[in-house]
C-alpha cells in the first residue's frame, strides 16, 4: 500500500536514522537535487549503508541523478546491490530514458547474481516531453510499476508560474493519469509545496485522488498524516464495499443472476472497485 | 594507498567528520579520534573504524577524527567516502 | 525623600552585608545579565567574602562566578538552574559546599517559610523609580515580568533595586512595589538586549522533532482535557514549541476555549491569545520580543510571581489548576523518573526550573523528546539525576512511538482509541539501542557537588562530582 512518498536528503545521517519513523508509506532517499555535486559520492555510501544496516520496514525509493549527468551510473552501482525496493530516474522524456537506467539495473543485477528484474522503477516524469510521453514510458519496461509527476520542473518548462490552484498542470496531471492507467501501473501525484498550508495541501490531495491518483507525494512529514487520510479509504466506501460482496454471495445462494444493492444494480465495474477499497483497507491495516 | 589529503562528513549531529592524509608504508594507522560519545562509545567507534581501513585494505594512513555521535553505518560510509576521495577514486 | 544611593558599593555598605551572609539575584535578563556579576565585583572591592549566593538560574554570562568562588567570596550556590560553563567547573568541584537546587515554585516557598533567609537582594529592573518602584516592561533592558524577583524583594531582609532607566515618579503600571525597596541605584547598562530575549523563538525545523510535536498535539487532543476551560503550559524547546502550534490548530479547528496558557512565555503562546485559544496568559518569564511586547500592551496577559506560579506551600497556584504541560528531557528512565540536571557524562547543564512543580500540578504531563540524541538513547534504566520523580510523569513522546506512565492505563486506551502509536518504555529503550548500541556508563566520583531538593524541600537526589579527565 503506498498513498505517501516522502522525500528525504540522501547525506543526512540523523534524517536517515529516522526515515522511518516519519509515518510515510514509502521513502525516497534522494542523490539528486537534495546533495550537492561535491557530495554525490559521500551520499550514495551513506544511503548504500543506511539501506543495509538500519533495517528500513518502509518501501525504499532511491531517487538518483538524471542520465545526462555523470553520476547516475555511479548511484546504481553502489545502490543497487543492496536491493532498494524502487529506483526512481529523474527527467524521464522518451522510453528510451527509461530503457537505459533499466537496461544498467539488469547488467548490475547480473554481475552481482541478483534476481533480474527484481528492482521497480518510479520515472519521474517532470518536462513537456516526458508528459506528451508519459503512456510510453509508463508501458517502457516491466520494471515500471508506477510514475510520477514532478509540477515544479514541469511548469519551469513549459515557461508557466506554478500557483496554489494548480490549473497550469491540471492538463499534465489528467494525461499522466490516463497514461498510467492505460498501462496498468500507479500514478503519482507532485509535492504540496507550501510547507506550513495544510488546509490547501488537503484540497490538492483531494483533487488529485479525484483524478484518480493512487497517491501523492510530499516534501514535508507534517504533510504525510493528511495524505494518508485523504488517499485512504473511507469507513463508508469500506462498508459500501463489504455490503458489494454480501450481497453477491446472497444472491449466489438464492440462485440470482441478476443483483442489486439500495436499488442500484451491481456491475462489473462496482465490483471491482468494491475489491480495490476492501484491498486497499487490508494493507492500510497490514501497515505497509 | 592513501595518495593525498582528503575529508568526508560534517560536524552536524550524528554525523562524524574524517580526515585522512597520507603516511609512509610501514607507519601504520594513526588515529587522532574526539566524540561527544567518548565515554560511552569511543572503543566501538575506534574499532569501527579500525575494522573498515583493514576492509578497504588501508595499511598507512594519518587520520583526524572528529565524532557527532554517528552510528556505526555513518561512521563506516564516512571512512570510505574519505578513503576513496585520498586515493583519487571519486 | 528619595532612596536613590550613589552607587552600588554604597547600597552594599548601607545594606549591612557581612562575609557569611546570602544575598539574591533573579534571573530574567537571563544570558544577558549584566547585575549579578557587576555585584560581586562591588563587593569583592569591598573585601566582603564567604557569601552564599541565591540566584533563580545561572547562565553561562555568570562565568565570573567560577573566579568569585575559587577567591572564596562565593561559598556557597542555591539555585534552580544552572548553565553548561558553571555547571562544568561544580561538577569538577571547586565548590567545597555541595550546591542546592531548587524548583522555581520550591525556591519562593523556601524563602517565604524563612527555609531559605536571604539578607540582601539586589533586583536587576529594567525600569524603576527613585523609591524602588519597579517593572521588567519597558526600559532599553526590557523583559518582561520580573515574576521570579516578588519574594526576594519582599522576603530579604534589604531590597536594593538596580536600574538603567530611571523614571520620575511615581512609575505607571509596577510590578514590584517601593513598599519593599530599601535602596535605588542606576547603572549605565544592567543587560545585554541581545542575551535577555531573543527577537523569535523558532519553532524546530527537524523532522523528527515535527513528528514529536504532531504526535503530542493528538495526544493533548486525545486525552480528553482538550475542552473548553483547557490551561496549557510548554517549553521553549523547538519541538515543544512545534507541539503547540500543532495545539493551536487543532483548538481552532475544534474551536475549544481555553481558559489559561502558563509559564515562561514564548511568541507561539501570545499567538494562541489573540487567537482566543486562552482568555489569559500567566506570565512568570518573557522568553522573546512577542511576549515582552504583549505582556506591556495586552491586558490578559499577566505577570505573576514565582510563588503565584508554583509554590506547593501557597494556599494555591497557577500549577495546580493545570491541564497540561509539554516538557523535556536528557534522560528518562523506565519508571519516568526524569533528568534535566545533569548531561549524559554527568555535568551539570540544566535544573528543573519549573519541570517538576507543572509535572507535579498539572492533570497530564508530556515528556518530548528524540528516542536518541548523537546516539544516546533517551531511555536509560536509571537516570544520572532524578530532578522530576516518575510518578508525576504521565507521557513520553518520541518519533517511535508514545509510552504512557502505568499509572495511567486509561491514558493509554484514549490514545490507542485515537490511533496513537501506544508502545512500552521499555521497548523504547530497546529500539533505541538497536539503533545505537549500547552506550557505557560514565565513571563519576564519591564526592557530593549538589543536593536536588525537591519542591517541598525534601531531598530527591545528590549529583556526584565527575573526575577530571
Amino acid at each position: 500500500m503506498r498513498r505517501s512518498m516522502l522525500f528525504l536528503p540522501g547525506n543526512s545521517p540523523n534524517i536517515l536514522l529516522n526515515a522511518d519513523f516519519l509515518g510515510s508509506d514509502s521513502i525516497i532517499l534522494d542523490l539528486e537535487d537534495a546533495v550537492a555535486p561535491t557530495e554525490k559520492d559521500a551520499a550514495r555510501i551513506l544511503v548504500r549503508n543506511a539501506i543495509t544496516s538500519l533495517g528500513y520496514t518502509r518501501e525504499v525509493i532511491v531517487r538518483i541523478n538524471p542520465v545526462e549527468s555523470p553520476y547516475w551510473q555511479k548511484d546504481l552501482r553502489e545502490i543497487i546491490p543492496v536491493k532498494p525496493d524502487m529506483i526512481m530516474p529523474t527527467k524521464v522524456g522518451c522510453a528510451a530514458d527509461v530503457k537505459v537506467v533499466s537496461d544498467y539495473i539488469t547488467q548490475l543485477e547480473k554481475e552481482f547474481g541478483m534476481e533480474e528484474g527484481g528492482v521497480k522503477m518510479i520515472p519521474l516524469i517532470e518536462t513537456a516531453m516526458g508528459v506528451e510521453n508519459a503512456y510510453e514510458i509508463a508501458s517502457a519496461d516491466p520494471r515500471v510499476t508506477a510514475i510520477f509527476l514532478g509540477g515544479e520542473d514541469f511548469t519551469a518548462d513549459m515557461r508557466c508560474k506554478r500557483t496554489k490552484e494548480g490549473t497550469e498542470i491540471f492538463y499534465a496531471r489528467s494525461r499522466m493519469v490516463l497514461a498510467a492507467r492505460a498501462a496498468g501501473v500507479d500514478v503519482y501525484d507532485t509535492p504540496w509545496t507550501d510547507v506550513e498550508d495544510y488546509d490547501g495541501l488537503i484540497e490538492d490531495a483531494k483533487f488529485a485522488k479525484s483524478l484518480g491518483f493512487t497517491g501523492k507525494s510530499s516534501i514535508s512529514p507534517r504533510h504525510i498524516p493528511f495524505i494518508n487520510e485523504v488517499f485512504s479509504p473511507t469507513e463508508e466506501e469500506i462498508q459500501y464495499a463489504r455490503d458489494v460482496f454480501d450481497c453477491i454471495e446472497k444472491a449466489k445462494a438464492e440462485g440470482k443472476g441478476v443483483v442489486s444493492l439500495h436499488g442500484k444494480m451491481i456491475d462489473a465495474p462496482i465490483v471491482a472497485r468494491a475489491r480495490q477499497v476492501l484491498e486497499a483497507a487490508e494493507a492500510i491495516r497490514g501497515g505497509k | 594507498m592513501i595518495k593525498q589529503k582528503a575529508c568526508a562528513g560534517t560536524l552536524e549531529s550524528s554525523d562524524i567528520y574524517v580526515e585522512i592524509a597520507p603516511a609512509a608504508a610501514g607507519s601504520g594507522i594513526r588515529l587522532n579520534l574526539t566524540s561527544v560519545v567518548m565515554q560511552q562509545f569511543g572503543d566501538q567507534i575506534e574499532s569501527v573504524i579500525r575494522q573498515t581501513l583493514d576492509q578497504l585494505d588501508v595499511k598507512d594512513a594519518e587520520l583526524t577524527v572528529s565524532d557527532r555521535g554517528a552510528v556505526d553505518c555513518t561512521i563506516r560510509a564516512r571512512v570510505e567516502t574519505a578513503v576513496c576521495r585520498g586515493k583519487g577514486e571519486e | 525623600m528619595s532612596k536613590l544611593v550613589k552607587d552600588i558599593k554604597e547600597a552594599i555598605r548601607l545594606s549591612g552585608l557581612k562575609d557569611g551572609m546570602t544575598i539574591s539575584f533573579h534571573h530574567h535578563l537571563r544570558n544577558g545579565d549584566m547585575v549579578a556579576v557587576m555585584v560581586l565585583d562591588a563587593i569583592c572591592e569591598l573585601g566582603i567574602k564567604d557569601l552564599n549566593v541565591n540566584i533563580s538560574s545561572i547562565f553561562d554570562t555568570h562565568a565570573p562566578f567560577i573566579e568569585y568562588i575559587r577567591d572564596g567570596v562565593i561559598t556557597g550556590i542555591e539555585t534552580d538552574y544552572m548553565g553548561g560553563v558553571v555547571g562544568r567547573a561544580v561538577s569538577e568541584g571547586i565548590l567545597e559546599k555541595p550546591v542546592t537546587f531548587r524548583t522555581h515554585g520550591g525556591r519562593p516557598s523556601d524563602i517565604i517559610r524563612g527555609a531559605s533567609p536571604i539578607d540582601v537582594a539586589f533586583i536587576a529592573a529594567p525600569t524603576a523609580d527613585c523609591m524602588g518602584n519597579c517593572t521588567g516592561k519597558t526600559g532599553p533592558s526590557a523583559c518582561g515580568s520580573l515574576g521570579y524577583a516578588f519574594a526576594d524583594a519582599m522576603y530579604a531582609g534589604k531590597s536594593v533595586v538596580i536600574t538603567d532607566n530611571l523614571v520620575d515618579y511615581p512609575l505607571v503600571d509596577y510590578s514590584i512595589s517601593e513598599e519593599y525597596i530599601d535602596y535605588v541605584v542606576t547603572v549605565d547598562k544592567i543587560g545585554e538586549p541581545s542575551g535577555i530575549v531573543s527577537g523569535t523563538t523558532k519553532i524546530t525545523k527537524d523532522p523528527v522533532g515535527l513528528v514529536i510535536a504532531d504526535y503530542a498535539a493528538r495526544a493533548i487532543d486525545a486525552s480528553g482535557l482538550l475542552v473548553d476551560g483547557f490551561s496549557f503550559q510548554t517549553g521553549a524547546g523547538g519541538a515543544s514549541l512545534a507541539a503547540a502550534k500543532y495545539l493551536k490548530d487543532i483548538m481552532i479547528r475544534k474551536n475549544v476555549k481555553g481558559s489559561y496558557g502558563l509559564g515562561g512565555i514564548t511568541s507561539y503562546m501570545v499567538d494562541m491569545l489573540q487567537s482566543g485559544c486562552f482568555k489569559a496568559l500567566y506570565d512568570v518569564q518573557c522568553f522573546d520580543l512577542g511576549a515582552v511586547e504583549s505582556i506591556r500592551t495586552n491586558p490578559c496577559h499577566m505577570e505573576v510571581s514565582g510563588a503565584h506560579y508554583a509554590s506547593p506551600t501557597a494556599k494555591s497556584s497557577a500549577v495546580d489548576s493545570l491541564d497540561v504541560v509539554i516538557l523535556g528531557a536528557t534522560e528518562i528512565d523506565t519508571d519516568f523518573n526524569v533528568n534535566v540536571h545533569t548531561d549524559s557524562n554527568g555535568y551539570i547543564m540544566g535544573g528543573s526550573g519549573g519541570h517538576s512543580d507543572t509535572a507535579a500540578g498539572a492533570k497530564m504531563s508530556i515528556i518530548v523528546a528524540p528516542l536518541s540524541r548523537a546516539r544516546l538513547p533517551i531511555v536509560v534504566d536509571k537516570v544520572l539525576c532524578k530532578s522530576t520523580p516518575g510518578n508525576t510523569i504521565d507521557v513520553l513522546v518520541t518519533q517511535r512511538g508514545i509510552a504512557v506512565n502505568p499509572k495511567r492505563p486509561e491514558l493509554a486506551e484514549r490514545f490507542r482509541e485515537a490511533n496513537l502509536p501506544v508502545v512500552d518504555i521499555h521497548d523504547l529503550k530497546e529500539m533505541a539501542e538497536k539503533l545505537n548500541g549500547v552506550p557505557k556508563k560514565p565513571q563519576l566520583g564519591d564526592r557530593v557537588v549538589a543536593n536536588v531538593l525537591y519542591r517541598d524541600g525534601s531531598l530527591l537526589d545528590t549529583i556526584r562530582e565527575v573526575p577530571a579527565r
